[in-house]
């Protein structure tokens, strides 16, 4: 059948029309229908599809671990983290930002600096990252700004753990501080082990022990609102929290070295000789060490630096000092081990000493002893028997038996940049003086002056050997490493040398001659050794020279200014049996041994009576 | 037409009288200024702000205008002359393109005459051209011979395109080539039973369909079945649309295509960046400009004046909306993602100029009416 065709030109518009017009409804239909799909996206499902995106906005968060706390033998807490809180702004969430830090700034004092900080921070961070606006807020400030929060969104309180020394100024030459990482951190350090961590060790055995203290760096994916909230954790690698250190240190026997040194600027050592373990590690004078880990005032810091005695530095470590007569002991060992001088042997001091060839220099001594053998030159610290001994050892063998007792050289204390004292002999002259070395010097080292230096620590590390007979012992701050669950995680094991001496009863006899300074008739110490009560003591004092005397000149302690008097030394180690403890001690500007041996005392009192107080 | 005839002469001010000469339709041209405007704004922020992006489409947009112009000025009857070798040329470069293309995003679509060019573009104007061409000279509706050459017509050069392949232009130039037929007045029953016979026709279609096209279909269907990989463009789509919601979360503030979580945001899914920035409110008026645009395409086609310019307006008219609508629906998740960019709104050259070719063509059409004779 032929389809009848329309041809006339007003039916073809007619059919066209209706054809545009159908077309058209369908545009509109299909459009209505896009809009619904639009409706339905943006208004039905809009809530699921905002979460979706802010889901989106998942993000992936460092968890910092906890620092490693720090506790002396008893459990006494020297360091530990106390949340503090601090003000953070949202900039996404806050409609104007001058307004709200006017706002706030009348809440908590917010200074001109927090201001220019918080708009650098803003450049360099996201719309909706959280950026820091004040640190360190008082409880009033947290108060007072929680009261106000509904005022200002995308304002915050953050609570963070920031590292406390409760012992403050006492143990801060120990246990030193943390403060924020620098740039030069930066490169010694795994960086992304310290995601997250804002703080890392910068003295003492916060840096020492860094690495155990930080612990592991853990992670997880957070899920934030449109407000930047953290809604719900996804997942989560948990931090693992830095190692606990339990410190040898005692904080009673430190805090009663610490008041026993009273003004006086010096150092004390206590130490346990047959374990190595520091009892007390004091340096005085100290600071206090929280004011580090915020970052210190440069006007703070620099009255620390320039202040009197110089509180940032650390004299057990790094001061070094001539040890006067305590070095006598030593060398007394050297003198009859070697056989250059019998222990019974007599010498004459009149006085002063000359050298047989060279009659007119004299080399004095502080008083005429008359004749005396090794226990009365001990006991009264005769200079003229050691200048004698010294005289026939001569400096090459003084330098390789002092050094065998650890001087000129480094301890190995668990604590950075350790100073080595010097040991001085001919070949070091030679090599950092260019000079030969004269007789004279061997004299002057003979009584621990000249060239000799010694830190405290190396003192006491010597004095350890002494009363050990022999058994020389690395000390240690460091007692044991604990994970949180209290379960020992590492021992620190010092290392052990022996000093073997040709007979072993040559200890005894330096022994009973260190007893002497304390028991003795005319001991330098007696005066402490009267007082002496369930044990028995052996020390020496010493003496060291701040500046020289010329030849005849009389040392007159009331004419010299203070800081130019002597430097007040003591050793000692007790009981003299069976020696538990021993105390070096250097007292900058104290004038002589004797008036530091009561803070030997008063420590090894505590130290050994304790038991029988309670 | 005489109403329009008023119109045309008793509001003429000296600026539409200029106008007119230069054979530009101020309502038509209101409609694609407003609506490229609006796009170069979603564009900045899309493009991450960059001035450069901005200067080349701006670039673009003078010449797809400049081209519109120039086209305005050929008349219907030398456009009628000139299509069936404009037909010829476009299928020959297609068969080079089959034969020598270059390849590109893992399709054979591009062929180097100078400047690298896409003829399969030339073809969404040829073929609704072609196909006026051919049934203006037929009697209307048109019968069974005249829709089997049709189809032919249609088909040859949308088979060429999708062999490509390239899904989203075959779609386009199909559309067009069914639009006129559509205008031309074919019978509803007719329509209806090809359209049946095409549903019947799917599954040769899902055998003849590359991998990552059946993938795009099958991740349409579950998106979430590959939420990182295929569907990530349609999730990520979605999203920036649903939490855009009334009102938007303003311009340069999507999160989702601020932060870059959406791809392909300043060509292919610039809508969903519009949608989050302006929302629901936003949408409403963007699809109403298109809506106008369309409208004003299709009062030209009626008011055509020869059957040649009507299928040929009504087929270019549609022929957008469907660009629109295929854009939109693949956004929002309801149409596959067959690679079809938003309409003189998504950062492009060569679409845009045969665009703005069409809207010239529409042009002319509409000022060179009373010169001709009926």
């Amino acid at each position: 059948m032929r389809r009848s065709f329309v041809t006339d030109h007003s039916q073809i518009s007619r059919l066209f029309k209706a054809r545009a017009i159908f077309a058209g409804l369908l545009s509109f239909v299909l459009i209505a229908a896009l809009l619904t799909r639009l409706g339905w996206l943006q208004i039905v499902e809009y809530a699921h599809f905002a979460g979706l995106s802010t889901e989106n906005r998942v993000r992936l968060m460092a968890l910092p671990p906890n620092r490693g706390l720090i506790y002396d033998r008893n459990g006494v807490i020297l360091a530990e983290n106390r949340p503090t809180y601090h003000l953070e702004l949202i900039p996404e969430q806050v409609e104007d930002i001058e307004a709200t830090l006017l706002g706030l700034g009348e809440i908590v004092t917010i200074s001109e600096r927090n201001i220019e900080q918080f708009h650098h921070s803003m450049r360099t961070h996201r719309a909706f990252e959280s950026i820091s606006l004040r640190t360190r807020l008082s409880e009033e400030e947290v108060a007072r700004l929680a009261v106000n929060r509904h005022r200002y969104p995308g304002m915050d309180i953050v609570a963070r753990l920031s590292r406390h020394y409760p012992q403050g100024a006492t143990t801060v030459h120990a246990v030193g501080y943390v403060g924020r990482i620098s740039e030069k951190d930066l490169n010694t350090i795994d960086v992304s082990n310290y995601r997250g961590s804002s703080h890392i060790g910068k003295t003492g055995l916060e840096k020492y022990y860094e690495e155990e203290l930080h612990g592991i760096v853990g992670q997880q994916n957070v899920e934030v609102n449109a407000e930047g909230r953290i809604l719900r954790v996804i997942d989560k690698i948990p931090p693992l929290p830095g190692n606990n250190l339990v410190l040898n240190l005692d904080m009673e026997l430190q805090r009663t070295a610490e008041q026993a040194l009273g003004d006086f600027a010096g150092a004390v050592i206590v130490m346990q000789p047959k374990t190595g373990a520091i009892l007390a590690f004091v340096s005085e004078p100290a600071y206090d060490p929280n004011l580090f880990v915020h970052g210190i005032s440069v006007k703070e810091y620099s009255a620390l630096r320039e202040g009197d005695y110089k509180p940032l530095f650390n004299r057990a470590l790094f001061g070094q000092y001539p040890p006067g007569s305590t070095l006598k002991p030593f060398l007394g060992l050297a003198g009859i081990d070697s056989k250059v001088i019998g222990h019974r042997e007599g010498i004459r001091c009149i006085g002063y000493y000359t050298l047989p060839n060279d009659e007119e220099h004299r080399y004095r001594d502080w008083k005429r002893h008359g004749l005396v053998e090794l226990g009365d030159a001990i006991e009264q610290s005769c200079d003229v028997y050691f200048y004698e001994l010294a005289h026939r050892l001569g400096i090459n063998r003084m330098h390789d038996y002092l050094s065998e007792f650890g001087f000129g050289d480094k301890t190995g204390i668990d604590l950075l940049g350790e100073r080595s004292g010097l040991l001085p002999s001919r070949e070091w002259k030679r090599r950092v003086h260019n000079k030969i070395w004269y007789p004279g010097e061997t004299l002057i080292a003979g009584i621990g002056q000249g060239y000799m230096l010694t830190t405290p620590l190396q003192l006491a590390v010597a004095t350890s050997a002494l009363a050990n007979k022999g058994k020389k012992i690395q000390p240690r701050l460091l007692k044991e490493m604990r994970d949180t669950n209290g379960e020992i995680t590492a021992m620190a094991v010092p290392s052990i040398s022996w000093i073997k001496l040709k007979r072993e009863e040559r200890w005894d006899y330096m022994h009973k001659a260190m007893q002497r300074v304390l028991r003795g008739k005319w001991g330098t110490a007696r005066a402490t050794g009267w007082k002496l009560k369930g044990y028995e003591m052996a020390g020496k004092t010493g003496t060291a020279q701040v500046f020289g005397i010329a030849q005849g000149e009389e040392y007159d302690a009331e004419t010299v200014a203070k800081k130019l008097r002597d430097h007040a030394l003591f050793i000692a180690f007790a009981p003299l049996e069976d020696p538990e403890i021993v105390v070096a001690i250097i007292e900058e500007n104290g004038e002589h041994g004797s008036a530091v041996a009561p803070i030997a005392k008063k420590i090894m009192d505590q130290y050994l009576l304790k038991d029988d107080a309670e | 037409m005489p109403s329009n005839y008023q119109f045309d002469t008793a509001y003429q001010s000296r600026f539409s009288r200029v106008l007119q000469i230069i054979r530009i339709d101020p309502v038509l041209l209101f409609g694609l200024l407003m609506l490229t405007l609006a796009g170069l704004g979603v564009l900045y922020s899309a493009g991450d702000q960059s001035a450069e992006l901005m200067q080349k489409q701006v670039v673009r947009l003078s010449i797809a205008f400049l081209v519109m112009l120039v086209v305005a000025q050929i008349s219907p009857h030398q456009l009628y002359l000139w299509t069936p070798w404009v037909f010829l040329v476009g299928v020959i470069l297609l068969l080079m393109v089959y034969f020598a293309g270059d390849v590109g995003k893992g399709a054979q679509r591009w062929l180097k005459i100078g400047v690298r060019f896409q003829p399969s573009e030339i073809m969404k104007l040829a073929t609704p051209l072609m196909l006026a061409w051919y049934l203006s000279e037929r009697p209307l509706p048109p019968g069974f011979r005249s829709l089997m050459i049709s189809s032919g017509l249609v088909l040859v050069p949308t088979i060429m395109i999708a062999m490509q392949p390239d899904l989203g232009t075959a779609l386009l130039v199909g559309a067009a080539g069914f639009f006129v037929v559509f205008f031309s007045g074919i019978r509803w029953r007719v329509l209806i039973g090809s359209g049946l016979a095409m549903l019947a026709f799917i599954p040769v279609l899902w055998r003849m369909m590359h991998d990552y096209q059946r993938q795009r279909v099958l991740t349409l269907l579950d998106p979430e079945s590959d939420p990182l990989g295929a569907g990530y463009h349609i999730i990520q789509s979605k999203i920036a649309i649903g939490s855009g919601g009334l009102y938007g979360k303003g311009w340069l503030n999507g999160t989702q295509s601020q932060l870059d979580f959406l791809p392909e945001r300043s060509t292919d899914f610039i809508f969903a960046v519009f949608a989050e920035e302006f929302g629901m409110m936003g949408a409403v008026v963007l699809l109403s400009l298109y809506a106008f645009i369309v409208w004003r395409g299709l009062y030209i086609a009626d008011h055509a004046q020869d059957n040649f310019s009507r299928l040929l307006a009504g087929s270019l008219s549609m022929t957008f909306f469907v660009y629109l609508f295929v854009n939109v629906g693949m956004v929002s998740g309801i149409l596959p993602v067959v690679g079809v960019p938003l309409p003189l709104v998504s950062y492009g050259g060569t679409s845009l100029v045969t665009l703005m070719a069409g809207f010239g063509m529409l042009m002319s059409i509409n000022s060179h009416r009373r010169f001709l004779s009926r």
